[in-house]
């Protein structure tokens, strides 16, 4: 207080001084009060809920949806045990109103907390974006048995490539929005540690984002296995690309098959994926390297974060679940002319990208196809999902080079209840 | 809006001061040079009383590593009180940036137009336009990197009820960023007056450009000679400017009208941020001071070919620029020429320098353009 008052003094303008200390304006004064709790009270006072709400009447987002004035008033003065807040949340989805064609999230979590804390914001977002998955009252199961999978070798004149990606967060860390330097370093430390102890076809080296040689680097490009900076404004309104590129790294095994990326959108993001069409043992190499991995982390008395309700814990609420992609590069030159294409894939619970990857265009026939959903069915169910659909988009393809009529197949269930 | 009182930071005291020091091995800007571990370590369990931290004033430079020939500033104040609660990091970047300001020094303000000698008699020829701009911050809010939505709308709203109440030369109009028409948006391009979200990762890296366009707007008087940028890098831009070469006029009508929008501040309990070490408080160390940079548009097409060019420019105190503003290169011959220095000078001090100087380099350009020396007019260092 006295420090402030001093201040007050010394100040060139006697009417603010006799001003702050005058009924009308004890707030000001009383802002500059050290005494925070007391602070904090009168804050609250001059700045309810209602003056904090954002304007969202331009936004297309999960998050705008589901914040109501009453849920924000609610929350907004909440904190997690991290002291991370409800406006740390939705800053990303403020700051980008989203597009009236593709409905982005719009919110993050900046630790393990925040999916409680703020499950009145959460929850709805959550059912919004997984088709009506309810946290409330459903339970997510986990299977990464990859031998229950069957039929998972596709015909490599048509598929170039198969891919499997998630993401795991090391309990006890802030996610990549709220981490400091300190626990970005720990995480990267976590799983660098753990890596280090990958055995045969698993073994591999680490190349941190900030260390690595010229060389290094051009060939971490040439194997496409290299992330950059992020550019996208839902990542950087996230926070999620301070101190750059402090404790973000590489991993990947000699065979090039095995990729982890530290400290990208979340602690972890791991990677399997080869040539050709063989998902199966893409898939397998997957559950048996996350495993390991898990002991690895174990061994030194850190866990991934998981629960029932809602899976594997990530930064973004869209990744909840298994936070798996599974997917292959095929060529479907004339089924991707069919004006069934998206219908089908739609009932097939698949989606397109381009090749690049999200929000890129498909260059000529190849087409990125992979599972749509993440929560409410397990890692198995969802490469099972993938690998027949991906059969039967190869018959159909087969099925018109022939000259032959193809079908669009029923839709699949959501989840079961 | 968060709690008042930091307590992430507090979560952040488990870790180690190595843990947390930022790696600043690749990088170029002021408050690298300033940072030390012992710094670092004294000041990361500090709070100013709105909960802005250390971490917080150094992210846009740790963000930013900067450019080997450009030094950049590195930080930015969240409140008044970062300037006293983080002194021992800001002190040294301010005396480095701005020309060995000490702790112990006063700033002198003087916004007496009548104090300016000259600066109604630049050649039109040669002086295409002239302009003064300044910031301000309203006191008892925090700033741009730091407030929240219902702030920075408590700031629109005091700016609007203020600027409003203009009268005579200074009537004029508001336009908030969120909702003008197409044609009002179209007009303000037009006139360069619009601004746009900050696209520059120095800003947007302190937190600047939260909730755009919430709460941004534009004002302007009927005349278009006058103009105020609310809640962009600063809770206030003014600016004052008008084609040709009166820069008298111009410092006149940024004088007055900044006096009358004063006033009204200060009736609502609002009054300017300043003290007599700092001058004006704004959100960059680099505008404190006066936050002004007075400036022209003018054709130096032979002089600036000129191998002395960068000599007179240092030892007239003065800085180029291109016609876009700053980091944009000239066009066709034609410079922006500013004050370069801010704080340790008044406002007449630094806009008489201008003006003189402009006025001596508008006549070495007429030399060399008829061919002749300018060898006895290269000014001593003022």
């Amino acid at each position: 207080m006295s420090g402030s008052f001093r201040r007050l003094i010394s100040s060139r303008s006697t009417a603010v001084l006799l001003a702050s200390l005058g009924a009308g304006t004890m707030a000001t004064g009383v802002l500059l009060n050290e005494n925070s709790s007391l602070a904090a009270e009168a804050k609250k006072k001059l700045y309810p809920p209602s003056s904090d709400y954002p304007d969202l009447r331009k936004h297309n987002n999960c998050m705008a949806s589901a914040l109501t004035p009453a849920v924000y008033a609610k929350l907004r003065d909440k904190v997690t045990p991290n002291n991370w807040t409800l406006d740390q949340c939705i800053q990303t989805g403020v700051d980008n109103p989203g597009h009236p064609f593709i409905k982005t999230v719009g919110c993050v979590a900046g630790d393990e907390e925040s999916y409680e804390v703020f499950a009145e914001l959460f929850d709805p977002v959550i059912k919004d974006r997984h088709n009506g998955y309810d946290p409330r009252t459903m339970k997510h199961p986990t299977d990464l048995d990859a031998s229950k999978i069957t039929h998972g070798i596709f015909d490599e004149n048509y598929v170039l490539s198969s891919r499997v990606r998630t993401g795991r967060s090391i309990r006890g860390l802030s996610l990549p929005p709220a981490c400091s330097r300190a626990e970005r370093r720990e995480v990267e430390r976590v799983a660098v540690t753990a890596l280090a102890g990958l055995k045969g076809d698993l073994a591999g080296h680490y190349y941190s984002l900030g260390d690595m040689t010229e060389k290094e680097q051009q060939q971490l490009i040439d194997d496409h296995f290299l992330f950059d900076k992020p550019v996208s404004p839902l990542l950087t309104c996230a926070f999620m690309a301070r101190d750059w590129p402090d404790a973000r790294g590489i991993w990947h095994n000699n065979d090039k098959t095995f990729l982890i990326w530290i400290n990208e959108e979340d602690h972890t993001r791991v990677i399997s994926m080869e040539k050709g069409g063989n998902m199966k043992r893409v898939f397998e190499r997957f559950c048996s390297g996350l495993k390991q991995v898990e002991h690895l982390i174990q061994e030194r008395g850190w866990e991934f974060m998981w629960n029932e309700r809602l899976g594997y814990i990530l930064t973004c609420p869209s990744n909840l679940g298994t936070g798996l992609r599974a997917g292959v590069h095929v060529r479907l030159p004339k089924l991707s002319k069919d004006p069934r294409f998206s219908k089908i894939l739609n009932n097939l619970r698949l989606q397109k990208r381009g090749t690049g990857g999200v929000d890129t265009a498909a260059t000529g026939d190849t087409f990125d196809i992979s599972n749509l959903d993440r929560l409410g069915k397990s890692e198995v169910e969802l490469v099972q999902l993938v690998v027949n659909g991906v059969n039967y988009l190869i018959e159909c393809e087969k099925k018109l080079e022939k000259g032959q009529d193809i079908q669009v197949p029923p839709p699949l269930a959501q989840f079961k209840k | 809006m968060a709690a008042m009182k930091n307590c992430h930071n507090d979560y952040k005291m488990k870790f180690s001061v190595d843990e947390e020091f930022p790696d600043l091995s690749q990088h170029n800007n002021h408050m690298a040079k300033a940072l030390t571990k012992e710094i670092y370590a004294k000041l990361r369990s500090k709070s100013t009383p709105s909960g802005f931290t250390v971490d917080d004033v150094i992210q846009t430079g740790v963000d930013n590593p900067g450019h080997p020939f450009i030094m950049t500033v590195g930080c930015v104040a969240g409140d008044e009180e970062s300037y006293e609660v983080f002194k021992e990091l800001l002190d040294p970047i301010i005396s480095d940036r701005h020309g060995g300001y000490k702790p112990t020094d006063k700033h002198k303000t003087d916004l007496n137009f009548e104090n300016l000698k000259g600066g109604d008699d630049l050649d039109p020829n040669y002086v295409l336009s002239s302009r003064v701009r300044t910031g301000r911050s309203i006191k008892g809010f925090t700033l741009p990197p730091h407030n929240s939505r219902g702030e920075r709308r408590g700031i629109e709203k005091l700016s609007i009820e203020a600027l409003s109440s203009l009268d005579g030369e200074f009537k004029g109009k508001y336009y908030p960023l969120n909702g003008m028409s197409d044609a009002e948006q179209e007009q303000l391009i037009a006139d360069h007056f619009l601004f746009d979200k900050p696209v520059s990762p120095l800003l947007t890296c302190a937190g600047m450009a939260r909730d755009w366009p919430d709460g941004r707007g534009i004002w302007h008087n009927d005349n278009k000679t006058f103009l105020v940028w609310v809640n962009e890098e600063d809770h206030l831009r003014v600016i004052s400017m008008q084609k040709g070469g009166n820069m008298k006029e111009v410092f006149r009508r940024f004088c007055v009208g900044l006096q009358k929008i004063e006033e009204i501040f200060k009736k609502h309990n609002h009054g300017f941020m300043w003290n007599e070490h700092l001058g004006y408080i704004l959100t960059c160390p680099s505008n404190l001071g006066t936050g002004l940079r007075g400036g022209v548009h003018v054709k130096l097409a032979k002089l600036s070919t000129h191998p002395k060019f960068e000599e007179i420019l240092t030892r007239l105190r003065l800085q180029k620029r291109g016609t876009g503003g700053v980091d944009t290169a000239s066009v066709g011959g034609v410079f922006d020429i500013s004050n370069a220095d801010r704080l340790g000078s008044s406002e007449v001090e630094q806009v008489q320098l201008v003006v003189d100087g402009v006025k001596l380099m508008v006549e070495m350009e007429k030399k060399l353009e008829k061919g002749e020396s300018i060898d006895g007019m290269i000014p001593a260092q003022k």
